[in-house]
């Protein structure tokens, strides 16, 4: 399929500009696929809150309410996108493109079934880390630039809180980096065949998982971890002042950011698009490999995603200071014993 | 005038800055103004600016008779609206010398105490929801939608419920209300359980509030706090106990006091009084007397010459009305001694030297109603 539409391309616009084609396709593909997930995560997050609080939730914009993510994006774009008096203008307007162009670059080497990944680079999963830490610098700009001390205060707890939980959830990666000898995204997925990270990768796995897990739902400032926007604190945080699409715009990279830390969890410690085997069940195995590979990955990704909104439901917000204390006193040292162990378990080939 | 608010405008140094809380805020729950001097996160310096919601409540009260005034102060502390009309009641029947009929004495304690438990619930919904957790204001809302519903069968109304009047109350009680209250307390108390597992037993909430915002005994006696707030501190203050009125001398019930101050123990506080109000309903709840719901009052009020005080203990402290008769059928003067406003005092004492997140803690812990405070 996919060669069958280089072809084409070649034959229509010649080899010099074929591939450059390709590249806006493959991007607009990219694009409407990030767009889609997020609109299903908005829903999916609306039900799940409001089931988890004895309502309903959206039910009056199409069959059960599915379409009033797509309501609530139209009245976003009729609306002005209001500039404060006194703001830096430039910064205030790059600052939302560049929170969700970062998120949009982070899905390029992440692989959706062993056919479709964008970019199988062998650095991938240093390039998912590395991009995704420039989010910290839309989101300070944004913060600066809208002249509101709110919006101040919650950028620089924003990026306190970033800059400190990318170590931990690095350290996390590490770990599974150090087992599976590759930081390849589809080297990682592989070396996974016969079974996932978090299941023969015994305890330190299982720590590196949680700890994955609670650095990652931290870099998403999303609860229990949302100081940056703490809404009764802060009033919206960094983008107190945004308003219309480049609301949106901040909306959706938080979306976005959810489903690439889903995915990096995903392919790191629940084997990506590697169905689930038990060793000595054949018939078992046999009727896993039938299921096709996307549908296991996005099957993983959901559930880490529910995962994500249940912390955000059930918990109430730590403070800034509990919050570092969080980090630098139990994560990082954790993280960095359980690092050495992990080391010692892979050099002992205690892995099966 | 102007240079008397600008010398309480908080100066900041450069190291410092100023923002301001409010007065449209989510976490001052109404129109209360802070100007906070911020050190990074750390509050330096804290001032509460007052009167975006001032009516005149006391002012406007002089205009009316006395059977109209008692409606507006359903407006002060809304969410004790009930028992605020039950206080200016009192104040009146005191002033006629009148008395109420057994059966409306039951039926307005019945009423206060649903009220308390109607405010402490919203309280800690609310409480929830300025933490950060947003579920718990749904499970609040719960039961409180099933008081609200008792209150709309005998009231006709389900916040401000203007349902006390001089000599007893407006209506009899709703055949219904009986079994409806009995299946409340029933439901309450199998749920109450949610409640603890939601928030009290949560290692972040705890965290959150153990340790913060301590109040000395000594510190809130001289700003004369009352209520839950007091009573976290180890002030004995309970006016249900300490000058029973309507039908609190016939029902036994505890006082709660902890000797903690901290927001933590002001929500303990809170939590077991909800307990101790269902066990004030279920005394009462099968011994209603029977007889009329009011004695006959003259249409027109005139209170002999003369100043009469009376307390009762709102959901949030105590409330006092201060009246002053000159033998007219309006009030000369009226003063209301809200339980809000003092509490706002221990506010800045509180709240010194913690964090922004501490003081949306303690504001929670607190329970300010702003229209209270302004009047």
């Amino acid at each position: 399929m996919i060669h069958w539409i280089g072809q084409k391309l070649n034959d229509i616009f010649g080899p010099l500009w074929a591939p450059y084609v390709g590249y806006i396709l493959v991007g607009l593909v990219i694009i409407t696929l990030v767009v889609v997930m997020a609109v299903i995560s908005i829903y999916l997050e609306r039900k799940i809150a409001a089931f988890m609080q004895m309502r309903l939730g959206p039910m009056r914009v199409g069959k059960w309410g599915t379409l009033q993510a797509f309501a609530d994006v139209f009245k976003l774009m009729l609306k002005e996108s209001l500039t404060p008096a006194q703001a830096d203008k430039q910064l205030f307007h790059i600052a939302p493109y560049l929170v969700l162009t970062v998120s949009f670059l982070a899905f390029a080497p992440i692989a959706f079934s062993p056919t479709l990944q964008l970019w199988d680079m062998n650095i991938g999963v240093l390039y998912i880390t590395s991009i995704s830490s420039v989010g910290v610098i839309g989101i300070l700009m944004a913060g600066w630039s809208s002249n509101n001390k709110y919006s101040l205060l919650g950028a620089m707890r924003s990026g306190a809180q970033i800059v400190s939980y990318e170590l931990s959830a690095g350290i996390a990666i590490l770990t599974i980096v150090m087992m599976s000898g590759s930081l390849s995204v589809s080297g990682i997925i592989q070396s996974q065949a016969d079974g996932w990270w978090i299941f023969k990768g015994h305890i330190p796995a299982i720590i590196a998982f949680v700890i994955f897990a609670i650095a990652s739902t931290a870099e998403l400032n999303r609860a229990p971890f949302d100081l940056a926007e703490a809404e009764q604190e802060l009033t919206a945080g960094f983008h107190t002042e945004y308003s219309g699409m480049q609301f949106a715009m901040f909306f959706l990279a938080e979306y976005t950011n959810m489903f690439i830390v889903s995915m990096l969890g995903t392919t790191l410690f629940l084997g990506g698009w590697m169905p689930l085997h038990i060793a000595n069940w054949e018939t078992f195995n046999h009727l896993m490999d039938k299921i096709p590979p996307f549908l296991w990955f996005f099957g993983k990704v959901f559930i880490s995603l529910f995962m994500i909104i249940w912390f955000r439901w059930t918990f109430p917000r730590l403070r800034i200071d509990q919050l570092l204390k969080l980090e630098w006193k139990y994560l990082l040292p954790i993280g960095m014993v359980n690092l050495v162990i992990g080391a010692i378990v892979t050099w002992l080939g205690w892995i099966f | 005038m102007e240079q008397h608010i600008e010398s309480h405008i908080i100066q900041s140094s450069d190291d410092e800055f100023i923002i301001n809380v409010g007065p449209q805020h989510p976490s001052t729950h109404g129109v209360l103004h802070l100007q906070l001097k911020l050190d990074g996160e750390k509050i330096v310096d804290l001032r509460p600016f007052l009167g975006y919601i001032h009516r005149g409540i006391e002012k406007m009260s002089e205009s009316l008779t006395y059977k109209q005034f008692i409606y507006l102060t359903s407006r002060m502390d809304y969410l004790s609206a009930h028992i605020n009309n039950q206080a200016c009641c009192l104040v009146i029947e005191k002033g006629l010398q009148t008395e109420v009929p057994e059966r409306a004495k039951v039926i307005r304690t019945l009423m206060a105490e649903l009220t308390r438990l109607a405010s402490h619930q919203l309280w800690w919904g609310s409480t929830g929801l300025d933490m950060g957790a947003v579920s718990p204001f749904f499970y609040a809302f719960r039961e409180r939608e099933m008081i609200l519903e008792i209150f709309e069968e005998t009231c006709g109304s389900r916040l401000t419920m203007n349902y006390c009047v001089p000599g007893g109350v407006m209506n009899d009680i709703h055949p219904d209300f009986v079994r409806k209250v009995k299946q409340l307390i029933k439901q309450f108390r199998e749920n109450i359980h949610e409640y603890d597992e939601l928030l009290t037993g949560n290692p972040i909430f705890q965290s959150r509030t153990q340790g913060i915002g301590y109040l000395s005994k000594e510190d809130a006696i001289a700003l004369s706090c009352s209520g839950p707030v007091a009573r976290a501190s180890g002030i004995s203050c309970d006016v249900r106990k300490k000058n029973p009125y309507d039908a609190y001398d016939r029902v036994s019930f505890d006082e709660i006091i902890a000797t903690e101050g901290d927001c933590f123990a002001r929500y303990r506080v809170r939590l077991e009084e909800m307990k101790q109000s269902m066990n004030i309903i279920e005394q009462l709840i099968d011994n209603i007397p029977t007889g009329e719901y009011r004695t006959k009052i003259k249409g027109i009020i005139k209170l002999p010459v003369g100043e009469y005080y009376q307390r009762v203990e709102t959901a949030r402290g105590e409330l006092g009305v201060y009246l002053v008769s000159d033998g007219s059928n309006k009030p000369y003067r009226i003063k209301f001694r809200t339980p809000n406003f003092s509490n706002l005092g221990a506010l800045k004492p509180m709240s010194l030297g913690g964090k922004i997140g501490d003081l949306v803690a303690i504001m929670a812990s607190l329970d300010l109603i702003i229209p209270d405070i302004d009047r």
